[in-house]
């Protein structure tokens, strides 16, 4: 058929081209030190021909998607969606969704006691990404402001405890609720320069920030000990003497509490008047001003309730790994929560949730391709901005059950 | 009468806007008497919506006043320079030319942003969510609901807003605005896509909507027969100046407003 030949002439090309650009770097061997130069036709032709085989496949997709009366049930997109159906089914159950929360709850808590300190570690580490995230959902996916300097609260957070402690001996119990203010003040400040900005300008202005933040504890090196960080960070006191295993599960137990106290505020705030009007500034500015909403307060809440969730999970960071540079809070680390953000489903807690615990522990537990490791993420979110961008688990809109409404109470609040 | 007795609900004298060298609007009188349906016509351009803009708080007027006074409130208020959501505060609500609603978001969620400056429920309610803040909730799900079924939108109240038809969008921007508890409510270009059907219904609707949350109006309007069956008075505007101003009978035989809509035979 015509459409046929057509879709393999350009696979052919489009192979053609591709093993045209990388045959250079990675079919020309070049030996300096023998002074010989060897080409492997082998690997070239290798890689054309799988070349071939994702552009068919590729093509066929979308050309199935354009023509085909069932456009969007391909394979992969209609398993998603229907994980995400029943997702929501189970999360909508209330007996179902309280015993799933005590499964999760159960794993949770029972995780030091079962598997290694290794284990407990990187899975406190993912909890701190959850965090993280939840906190910049609050900002990106509910209230719509782009932030790309997230990782700047979050070193706000980490640097109030190192700091505070080392010049004026606070305890990790006053620093915690002073990191999380710190880091909304932070927001706030942020936020009264950036009140008419949208879009664009604002993720410049605050990727902007987030480097002057970094430069800032890299440079004022009497203050913050420059890049040699801040060391020897106590962790939290508790009623005994702790052994180093003991007290990495201590942390590893405040770590996944914190976790559970931000879902659960983080889902209320979304389900709230306030959260009504965040969402109402992410839709339509204007309108939001003109039905009442103070743009003002809003966008300041925006930016406070999201980078105080950093600012904690700062204080967490520093009290479990003892150290703190500025190494740790870079720009990658801020692309990163928002790939999270953007990965999990904008605005979606539950979603959120699964992408930071998802893009945290699959490096640690596939360090077998950890030289492919940035490879297969940006491959990842390819694949998932054009096969599903509305997230892994989109956002789903609250029940309500108006007193007039006959169908109210029962169902659930989807359309 | 004791209806002029009263202030007017909305009282703009001598309102002007530049744009730079433009000047939009051109010292403009107009007034609101309680309970009134005022219409406001003029060809395109002719400072219209400029003059919406400025009443509800998104321009701030270069000169002139604009006063507006809910029925039974002692002393007008000054709205130059105020900020538009204190404008909706204070008992103005609008709907948009180009419809404006929150489209990701629920129909009954709409109707609850209007009830956000009548409701107070802040973090801290939020994140304890007691007795108090479920009660006001529930109270907007409740009256966000019954606008709805007011407007005939009820069966929709799950869907999300982008998803309605044209003409339920324009009605629900109506109810979103009536949430907001107006006692002067501003509509632009309410019919502007709809079919004459639609159209007869929309004025049925203003004028029931008048009575029941006894409301005054001022509408943007193109559509003569609507305007002219629906209005109590008439303000016409050109080239941002108001060229004449009564009652629907004195304004369709005005010679001033024939020559601005159909052009003047110049042959003396």
């Amino acid at each position: 058929m015509n459409v046929t030949m057509r879709i393999l002439l350009r696979s052919l090309m489009v192979s053609a081209w591709f093993v045209l650009l990388t045959f250079p770097v990675l079919c020309v061997k070049v030996a300096a030190r023998q002074h010989t130069v060897t080409v492997l036709w082998e690997r070239a032709v290798g890689m054309f021909a799988v070349m071939i085989g994702c552009s068919l496949l590729w093509m066929w997709y979308f050309h199935r998607k354009e023509h085909g009366a069932e456009s969007g049930s391909s394979a992969v997109s209609s398993a998603l969606a229907g994980f995400s159906e029943k997702w929501h089914g189970l999360t909508s159950n209330r007996v179902f969704s309280s015993s799933g929360m005590g499964v999760l709850l159960a794993v949770g808590v029972l995780l030091p006691l079962v598997g290694s300190m290794y284990q407990t570690t990187i899975f406190a580490n993912a909890f701190l990404y959850v965090m993280l995230a939840l906190g910049l959902n609050i900002a990106v996916g509910i209230a719509g402001q782009l932030v790309l300097g997230y990782a700047a609260f979050y070193a706000i957070g980490a640097y109030a405890y190192g700091l505070l402690n080392q010049y004026f001996g606070l305890g990790f119990w006053v620093c915690l609720p002073l990191g999380g203010l710190l880091a909304a003040l932070a927001g706030l400040l942020l936020g009264f320069p950036v009140l008419r900005l949208q879009g664009d300008y604002l993720a410049i202005v605050t990727l902007g920030f987030g480097e002057i933040v970094r430069l800032l504890l890299n440079n004022l090196r009497d203050i913050t000990g420059g890049s040699q960080g801040v060391a020897s960070i106590p962790r939290p006191a508790f009623f005994m003497e702790l052994s180093a295993e003991q007290s990495m599960n201590y942390m590893y137990y405040l770590t996944f509490a914190a976790m559970l106290v931000t879902i659960v505020v983080v889902a209320r705030l979304k389900n709230s008047r306030v959260g009504l009007a965040l969402q109402a500034l992410r839709d339509d500015e204007i309108a939001s001003e003109a039905m009442g909403i103070d743009l003002r307060t809003v966008k300041l809440q925006a930016f406070a309730l999201g980078s105080c969730w950093a600012g904690f999970a700062g204080v967490l960071l520093a009290a479990r790994i003892n150290f703190i540079s500025p190494a740790s809070f870079t720009f990658m680390d801020s692309a990163m929560v928002l790939s999270m953000v953007v990965l999990g489903g904008m605005g979606s807690i539950s979603g959120v949730v699964v992408a930071a615990l998802v893009l945290t522990l699959a490096p640690e537990y596939l360090r077998a391709f950890s030289e492919y490791r940035m490879l297969l993420f940006g491959a990842l979110m390819v694949l998932m901005m054009i096969f599903r961008p509305q997230g892994l688990i989109p956002s789903r809109k609250r029940a309500y059950s108006p007193a007039g409404a006959a169908s109210g109470s029962a169902e659930g609040g989807r359309a | 009468m004791n209806r002029n007795a009263a202030h007017p609900v909305l009282r703009v004298s001598s309102l002007s806007r530049n744009f730079g060298g433009l000047r939009a609007l051109n010292d403009v009188d107009l007034d609101i008497r309680a309970g009134e349906i005022v219409a406001l016509i003029g060809p395109n351009g002719a400072g219209k919506t400029t003059f919406f803009n400025c009443v509800t708080g998104i321009y701030v007027p270069t000169e002139g006043d604009v006063f507006a006074c809910r029925p039974g409130m002692e002393t007008p208020v000054r709205l130059n320079g105020m900020k538009p959501f204190r404008i909706t505060e204070l008992g103005l609500a609008r709907t948009f030319q180009n419809i404006r609603l929150f489209p990701s978001m629920t129909v009954l969620e709409n109707v609850m942003i209007g009830r956000h400056c009548r409701t107070k429920a802040g973090i801290l309610g939020a994140i304890l969510r007691d007795g108090r803040t479920r009660a006001e909730e529930q109270d907007s799900v409740d009256r966000a609901y019954d606008l709805l079924r007011e407007l005939n939108l009820a069966e929709h109240w799950k869907e999300e807003a982008r998803n309605l038809p044209y003409g339920a969008q324009r009605r629900l921007e109506i109810a979103r605005a009536l949430a907001t508890e107006p006692f002067l409510l501003l509509l632009d270009e309410p019919a502007a896509g709809m079919n004459p059907q639609e159209t007869l219904e929309l004025k049925e609707l203003v004028l029931e909507l008048r009575e029941k949350f006894r409301l005054s109006v001022l509408l943007i309007e193109h559509d003569m027969g609507m305007v002219m069956s629906l209005s109590d008075r008439i303000f016409v505007m050109e080239y941002g100046s108001r060229i004449a101003a009564g009652t629907p009978e004195e304004i369709r035989h005005n010679p001033e407003v024939i020559r601005a809509y159909l052009g003047e035979s110049d042959n003396a």
